[in-house]
C-alpha cells in the first residue's frame, strides 16, 4: 500500500464520501445519486460490472473504500456516455467512473492486471512520449502486455487484421522508428510535467 | 468565398494511421464544398477517453488546452473543427470544464506557460458534421451531387461520441436523424429504424476487452443486415475501425458470415460528388465498398 493511500485513510477515517468529493474528478456529484439504476441499465457492458455505477455510488456513501477502489467495475466503462445523457439528476457518471479509476491508480490500489487498466496506461504513456499516438507501438505493447509467450499468441491471432491495415495504408511500419511527433516536444513535456505537479499538489493538500 | 476553419485532424488521421482514409475523403468533400481547413500548427493528442488512467484531470485538460491556445494564436477567430468524435469531445469538454472552473483555468494556464502559450478559451469547438448541417445545409450539400448513389441501402451508424454527451443541435440522443438525411441527400437509401444506430461498439475496450466488445459489434452489424443494408456508414474513426476490422473474428466465433463494408459519411459524399476512388479514400477499405467503387469508376 502506498504512503499516499495510508495518509488518505488516516485523514478521512470513515468518511469515504468526503474523500471522493475532495479528490475524485467530479466526485462532488456522488451524493446526488438517487439510486434509480438507469445508468446501470443503459451501460453496454452492464452485465460485466461486479458493482454497477449506482451501486458504487451507494458503496461510497456506505464507506466501502477498499471494495470500491480495488474494484474492476469502473474499468468496464467504454465512455459511451449513455449514462450521462439519461441520468435524471444529470450526474457526469462517465467522468466519475474515470475519476475513481484514476484515483485508485494514484493510490496504488487499483486491480493491477485488469486489461483496460493496463491498456489505458499504455495509451497515456504512448501519447505522452511524442505528443501524438503511435498506433503501431500501441498495438505491439498491447499484445505483449502479458508477457512474451502470451504476446506472440495474441499477435499471431491479430496478424490478419494487421496485414489488412498495412495493405489499406492504415498502419505504417515507419512508426516503428520515430514516427509522428509534435515539434515542440520540450514545451509539450514541460507543460505535462507542470500539470502533473499541480494536480499532485492538490491531492496532497 | 471559401469558409475557413481551424482544423484539428487528430492522431488517427495522420499518414499511415488507422483513419487516414477518413481525412482523404474529408479533403475531397471540403474541396467541393469550398471549405478551407487550416490545420492547427503542431497540434497534439487529446488523450481521447481512455487517457484517464495515466492522465488525471489537469494533464488531460492541458492537452486540449494546448491545441485551443495554438488555434487562437495561429488561426485567430476561426471555429475549431474536428473530424474525430473523440477529438471533438475531449476538446469541447475541456472548453466547458475550464469555463466553469476558474481555479482549473488558472492552473491550466500555468501549465501552458511552460510551453509559452496562453489560453483565452473563446473559440467554438465543432464537429465536421455540425459544419455540414449548420453552415452548409442539406440543400447545398445536395446541389453538388454529380453521381447519386442510386440503389445502395445504407445503415447510418452514429455511434456514441458524435452523439453523446453533446450531440448535434436539434437531434435527439436516442434517435438522431442527420446521418440518414446525409445518406438520402447523396441519393442512397437509409435503413429505416436501424435500432443499433447509437449503440456502443466498445470503443477503446475493443483492444482490452475484445470478447465483450465483439459481442456488441456483432449486434450492430446484424441489425444492419436485418435492415437490408449493403453497407454501414459512420462519422467516427473508432466506430469505423471496430465495426469493419473484426468481422472475420466475429464470423469465426459466432458462425456468422459478415462481410459488410463500413465507410465514413465523407466517403459517400466524395463519391457522390464525382471524386475517384482514391480521392474518396476507398483504397483504405479492408472490406471493399464495391458498390461505391463501381460508381466512382463510372
Amino acid at each position: 500500500m502506498s504512503d499516499l493511500n495510508t495518509s488518505m485513510v488516516e485523514k478521512y477515517r470513515n468518511n469515504f464520501l468526503k474523500e471522493v468529493e475532495a479528490h475524485v474528478e467530479e466526485g462532488e456529484w456522488v451524493k446526488m445519486c438517487m439510486q434509480c439504476g438507469v445508468c446501470s441499465g443503459s451501460c453496454p457492458l452492464g452485465p460485466h460490472w461486479e458493482h454497477p455505477p449506482q451501486e458504487l455510488f451507494m458503496m461510497i456513501r456506505a464507506g466501502k473504500r477498499e471494495e470500491v477502489l480495488s474494484s474492476e467495475s469502473m474499468w468496464m466503462c467504454t465512455s459511451c456516455y449513455n449514462c450521462i445523457v439519461r441520468c435524471p439528476r444529470e450526474l457526469p457518471i462517465t467522468h466519475i467512473m474515470h475519476g475513481l479509476a484514476h484515483y485508485a491508480t494514484r493510490l496504488g490500489i487499483e486491480p493491477k492486471g485488469q486489461p483496460t487498466r493496463q491498456f489505458a496506461q499504455l495509451f497515456w504513456d504512448n501519447l505522452a512520449k511524442n505528443g501524438r499516438v503511435n498506433e503501431l507501438w500501441l498495438g505491439v505493447n498491447l499484445y505483449f502486455m502479458n508477457g512474451l509467450v502470451e504476446g506472440i499468441k495474441v499477435a499471431m491471432g491479430m496478424a490478419g487484421i494487421g496485414l489488412g491495415m498495412l495493405k489499406a495504408g492504415r498502419l505504417s511500419l515507419k512508426e516503428l522508428v520515430g514516427g509522428h511527433t509534435v515539434k515542440d516536444k520540450k514545451g509539450f513535456k514541460a507543460m505535462i510535467k507542470k500539470a502533473q505537479e499541480l494536480e499532485a499538489a492538490r491531492v496532497d493538500k | 468565398m471559401a469558409k475557413e476553419y481551424s482544423f484539428y485532424p487528430g492522431c488517427s488521421s495522420q499518414e499511415g494511421a488507422s483513419s487516414s482514409n477518413y481525412l482523404t475523403s474529408v479533403q475531397s468533400m471540403c474541396d467541393v464544398l469550398d471549405i478551407k481547413l487550416n490545420v492547427i500548427p503542431d497540434w497534439n493528442c487529446c488523450s481521447a477517453s481512455i487517457g484517464y488512467c495515466g492522465g488525471g484531470e489537469l494533464p488531460r485538460l492541458a492537452l486540449s488546452a494546448r491545441n485551443i491556445a495554438l488555434s487562437e494564436e495561429h488561426n485567430a477567430g476561426q471555429d475549431i473543427v474536428a473530424t474525430c468524435a473523440a477529438c471533438w469531445l475531449a476538446t469541447k469538454e475541456t472548453q466547458e470544464r475550464l469555463e466553469d472552473d476558474e481555479g482549473l483555468m488558472a492552473e491550466t494556464n500555468e501549465a501552458l506557460a511552460e510551453a509559452g502559450l496562453k489560453l483565452k478559451n473563446e473559440n467554438k469547438i465543432r464537429h465536421m458534421v455540425e459544419v455540414l448541417i449548420e453552415d452548409i445545409g442539406y440543400e447545398e450539400m445536395g446541389k453538388h451531387v454529380k453521381k447519386p448513389l442510386d440503389g445502395i441501402k445504407i445503415a447510418g451508424y452514429v455511434g456514441c461520441q458524435t452523439n453523446r454527451p453533446f450531440g448535434i443541435e436539434g437531434e435527439s440522443f436516442e434517435n438522431p436523424k442527420y446521418l440518414d438525411k446525409f445518406i438520402e441527400t447523396m441519393g442512397a437509401e437509409p435503413v429505416e429504424n436501424y435500432d443499433k444506430k447509437v449503440s456502443c461498439c466498445g470503443g477503446a475496450l475493443a483492444f482490452s476487452e475484445p470478447d465483450k466488445s465483439q459481442a456488441l459489434i456483432k449486434d450492430i452489424i446484424e441489425a444492419a443486415y436485418d435492415g437490408g443494408a449493403d453497407m454501414i456508414v459512420t462519422p467516427c474513426p473508432v466506430c469505423q475501425m471496430n465495426v469493419e476490422v473484426y468481422q472475420d473474428k466475429i464470423n469465426a466465433k459466432y458462425g456468422t458470415k459478415f462481410n459488410i463494408p463500413v465507410t465514413y459519411y465523407s466517403t459517400l459524399m466524395s463519391v457522390a460528388y464525382g471524386k475517384n476512388g482514391k480521392e474518396s479514400g476507398l483504397n483504405g477499405q479492408i472490406i471493399k465498398a464495391t458498390k461505391l467503387e463501381e460508381i466512382a469508376a463510372k
